[in-house]
């Protein structure tokens, strides 16, 4: 297979290892025949439409591209591109992506989940894949609730939760995925809003030339379950007040005013303080250590008044689909193709005239 | 060596079964495997059970943490590792206790001395000692002070004698005892000494002490009086060729390389640590050069998972396990039936429900193979009958699934797995040629023009087309909803959930027109009962078969390879007999499976006791069953 150099600005060295675009693609060729099927007005909409709006800015190959999901809305997402894509089961879809990714390093393999799907019955899956560092792109739309079930509150659902199976309130606390996946040492932590396109993109771009696990969380409206989740990050009046749009090499400042910003506190944590306080950090997506960026990660909207969002973490290191094919040509090196005679005649024979 | 060496007489037999127990800690399956390979270099004909506990290191000294090998070998050809040893070597008053029953009156049976201490008797449940007190009264028992000569002879061996310690230089007394068996039954021991060389090169002085624990061994025997009879098993008479001893788990390993390069794919397996399938993993993932992905991931699900990801892409994925890891990959073999994708599952079989009896071998994952899904999800089954057909059984497995797209269940079982026998090596040109044509063509003319279609399938296997990510102008989407019938977008139509159902079935259900008639043994031709097999019983039923023939019975004998679907000359077999009778190590599953089919009303005999069965076991049921 030849591989030629895309001709957009996104490079990284292993998708530099998928077939370029014979021509500029546009977002027609990513849209397929199928009819979308969520319910009107769901987040999905505009995630679908951002994602079909970046696939050409890959500048590979359409056929080189494919897209798992497992169960629950989210889920759906594969059977509206026209790339490779395969519906599995709930919660298994990073698994069996890595299977793929491992196998086929000319492809460039995505993983489209939702809230329940990664972090409940998926979630071993989720923690593995991401220690492994698998070249896999992980969308995760969170909306905080079981929508394709009609409505039971999530693992990312706030604790007190009323639902259809917790009338007097969900009892479990919620997991913040940006924090677990930090934990589980990902080395690509973004975070981004279903209706800010433009935000979403460049999440996506820099999960794109990331080389390894990159996970994304975006925040995704359900409004028939679950609607307003995320109004304040999205209302006019409040979201820049409430927002901290994380910057690589950029101080972390936020407010409608530019008037806030974060600095460390004594016992370690971050707090909020007046902009222009001493001790305001930089924001350093590349740090080696996790520290920093699991401490960004526990600012929330309830417990700080800000919510980040952008690159978290964004480290290289080797990936394990790299590792194993090296093994392999390593093993090819050194010895040569193997031959399935002289294997199964090995160790001691005897011959019977 | 002593100055005289006295003449003894050497008994000629033409077969034997040797049992080697002791401590899980005493190297047992090591000292087993070296006789055994000193036996197959001989050219002996042979058959291994090796039998240990679950625990790595269990309680030592107890009946519970005996660990035992048992060989049978030939002049002839032989189809069992042995109903009951001609002799015992037992190691400590724990591996006497479990294993004497087995013992008939009359054997041979080695004991090592020094181990019978009050402490080792009383962990053994010994009240009193069994050395002394006229328990082994029956047997011809030879007293070996085992471990102080052992080390005796580590110390006085030259330059060995300082650079090992006391614990050291008694950890090879198990190596004294095959010395001393070696002699016995006139092995050749270089194999032995190149063995010990090669496995302690980075530690040469214990290299050095084991070589001389046996050379010991071998010489106490010249020297001892406690034998008066040496024993010589002639060479066995087999087919020509060139042969190796093997085991199931690395007949199979070989079996799953072999499909990949008979089909052209690169293999992946997905695999999390079971036993006793595990060994599989470690194999493969030795092979890099071969182009084989090894993955051992967090889960059975997932391991199951990242295949069926790898076959999506157009490798041959493969997953190992036993039982309890089937239970996990169910929904992802309901999927694989769904996708239409082809995929390998290996199911060492061992004692059940639940953790079970791990190192122990059963056959009660039939019905699980079977039906273990939710919804009609059926798929084929291939059950190996010895160790080294689990290489061609796994050829065929990888067979079935890519030509026919669907997820293939290969039943091995843990006494194929670690058991062993001479495996006459194929030749290249023997194998099957398994290319696999991936689709890269639209296969359909659409409104608009050429379209492809996933689930256009082929008339005469019912497949669906195989177009890989990568394939320019193909681009597709598959999942677990039910597809619309050609075209494989999302249908909730009933009639086209009912048609594809049964085209699934179809699918299946037609691979018995594409493999071989069930083939029926009955040398006098004269048989009204017909005994039937699948997996591992294979052996014991045939040496069974023999038995009751040698007495002058009519019996027929036919084996399943293949479950699902059977043979397409099942029915008509079955019913030319009076009276069909089917042996497992289960409840009766297969048993189960041919009344609903066939209606033919079949005995079973049924044991779960872990182990194989026994020749002179089955020999007594048939001939109640023929003369009944």
């Amino acid at each position: 297979m030849t591989v030629t150099t895309n001709h957009t600005g996104i490079s990284n060295r292993l998708l530099d290892l998928v077939p370029a675009a014979p021509a500029q693609q546009s977002r027609k060729d990513f849209t397929s025949d199928q009819e979308v099927r969520w319910c009107p007005g769901c987040g999905d909409y505009a995630i679908l439409a951002t994602v079909q709006g970046f696939l050409p800015e890959l500048g590979v190959a359409r056929e080189n591209i494919a897209f798992i999901s497992g169960i629950g809305c989210s889920s759906r997402f594969p059977y509206y591109l026209q790339t490779y894509g395969m519906h599995s089961i709930h919660g298994r879809a990073p698994a069996i992506a890595t299977g793929l990714a491992t196998s086929r390093p000319d492809l460039s393999v995505w993983v489209v989940t939702g809230d329940g799907d990664a972090l409940s019955i998926g979630g071993n899956h989720l923690l593995h894949a991401l220690r492994r560092n698998v070249n896999l792109k992980i969308l995760m739309f969170n909306n905080r609730i079981y929508g394709l079930t009609k409505g039971q509150y999530s693992p990312t659902s706030e604790v007190g939760k009323i639902t259809k199976s917790t009338p007097f309130g969900s009892l479990d606390r919620p997991y913040n995925p940006v924090s677990l996946a930090i934990g589980a040492e990902a080395t690509f932590v973004g975070r981004s809003i279903d209706s800010d396109r433009a935000h979403l993109t460049s999440v996506l771009r820099a999960a794109a030339e990331h080389p390894g696990t990159a996970f994304v969380e975006i925040f995704q409206n359900c409004n028939i379950f679950n609607d307003g989740a995320f109004d304040t990050l999205k209302d006019r009046s409040s979201r820049d007040d409430v927002t901290l749009k994380l910057a690589h090499g950029e101080p972390l400042v936020f407010g409608a005013e530019g008037d806030k910003a974060i600095r460390r506190a004594d016992d370690g944590s971050l707090e909020v303080v007046p902009a222009g306080s001493p001790g305001v950090l930089v924001h350093d997506a590349t740090a080696t250590d996790p520290s920093q960026s699991f401490a960004l990660s526990r600012l929330t909207g309830d417990t700080h008044g800000v919510t980040p969002i952008g690159i978290f973490r964004d480290v290289d290191a080797p990936t394990y689909d790299e590792a194993l094919n090296t093994q392999i040509s390593d093993a090819r090196a050194r010895q040569g193709e193997g031959d399935l005679m002289s294997l199964i005649s090995g160790g001691e024979t005897w011959t019977i005239d | 060596m002593s100055e005289q060496v006295r003449e003894r007489e050497t008994r000629r037999l033409d077969r034997v079964v040797v049992r080697f127990a002791g401590d899980s800690g005493d190297g047992m399956q090591l000292t087993g495997e070296q006789f055994t390979s000193e036996t197959a270099t001989f050219g002996n004909d042979l058959s291994t059970l090796p039998d240990f506990p679950a625990e790595i290191r269990a309680p030592a000294g107890t009946p519970a943490g005996v660990s035992g090998f048992q060989l049978h070998f030939s002049d002839h050809d032989i189809l069992t590792p042995g109903d009951a040893p001609d002799v015992l070597v037992a190691m400590n008053p724990a591996a006497l206790k479990a294993n004497l029953k087995d013992l008939p009156p009359g054997a041979n049976l080695i004991v090592n001395t020094d181990a019978f201490t009050g402490g080792n008797l009383k962990k053994a449940g010994y009240a009193t000692d069994p050395l002394t007190d006229g328990t082994l009264d029956p047997y011809l028992v030879h007293r070996v002070p085992l471990t102080s000569m052992t080390i005796n002879a580590v110390h006085a061996a030259e330059g060995t004698g300082s650079a090992v310690n006391k614990k050291e230089a008694e950890r090879a007394k198990n190596m004294f005892a095959l010395g001393l068996m070696s002699w016995l039954y006139h092995r050749p021991t270089e194999g032995t000494v190149g063995f010990l060389e090669k496995k302690f090169a980075k530690r040469p002085e214990i290299a050095a002490a084991n070589i001389a624990a046996f050379r010991a061994g071998f010489n106490y025997g010249e020297t001892t009086e406690s034998f008066t009879v040496t024993y010589e098993v002639a060479p066995a008479r087999m087919r020509s060729g060139t042969y190796r001893r093997i085991t199931g788990n690395l007949a199979l390993s070989y079996g799953l390389i072999a499909a990949g390069e008979l089909t052209g794919l690169p293999v992946f397996l997905g695999s999390y640590p079971i036993t006793p399938a595990s060994d599989i993993l470690h194999e493969l993932s030795k092979h890099k050069r071969f182009g084989v992905r090894t993955f051992q991931a967090e889960d059975e699900i997932a391991g199951i998972g990242a295949a069926l990801g790898a076959s999506f892409g157009g490798s041959l994925g493969i997953t190992t396990t036993s039982g309890p890891g089937v239970a996990l990959k169910s929904e992802t073999i309901g999927l694989a039936v769904s996708l239409e994708l082809p995929l390998v599952i290996v199911d060492i079989q061992r004692g059940g429900p639940s953790t079970g009896l791990p190192t122990k071998t059963e056959q009660a994952d039939l019905l699980q193979a079977m039906f273990g899904r939710n919804g009609e999800a059926p798929v084929p089954i291939v059950a190996p009958r010895s160790p080294g057909d689990c290489f061609d059984a796994a050829v065929e497995a990888a067979r079935l699934a890519t030509k026919y797209r669907t997820p293939v269940f290969l039943l091995s079982d843990g006494y194929l797995a670690n058991g062993s026998e001479p495996w006459l090596l194929p030749r290249r040109e023997e194998l099957p040629d398994l290319t696999v044509a991936f689709t890269t063509e639209p296969n359909h003319t659409g409104p608009k023009g050429p379209e492809f279609w996933p689930y256009l399938r082929d008339p005469e296997t019912l497949a669906r087309p195989w177009a890989v990510p990568g394939t320019p102008g193909l681009e597709h989407r598959i999942g677990g909803i039910e597809k619309s019938d050609g075209q494989g977008n999302i249908s909730y139509d009933p009639a086209n959930h009912d048609r594809m159902v049964r085209l699934r079935a179809a699918k299946v259900a037609g691979i018995a027109n594409d493999i071989p008639p069930l083939e029926v043994e009955d040398p006098s031709g004269q048989a009204r009962v017909l005994v039937l097999g699948w997996g591992s019983t294979y052996g014991p039923i045939a040496a069974g078969c023999r038995r009751v023939r040698a007495k002058g019975l009519h019996v027929a004998q036919a084996h399943l390879r293949h479950l699902n679907p059977f043979p397409a000359n099942t029915g008509e077999i079955l019913r030319s007999y009076d009276k069909v009778l089917i042996p497992e190590m289960n409840l009766g599953q297969l048993r189960t499976l041919i009344r609903a089919e066939f209606l033919v009303d079949a005995i079973g005999y049924n044991q779960v006791r872990g182990l194989p069965f026994k020749a002179a076991e089955l020999a007594g049921v048939l001939e109640d069953v023929i003369n009944q």
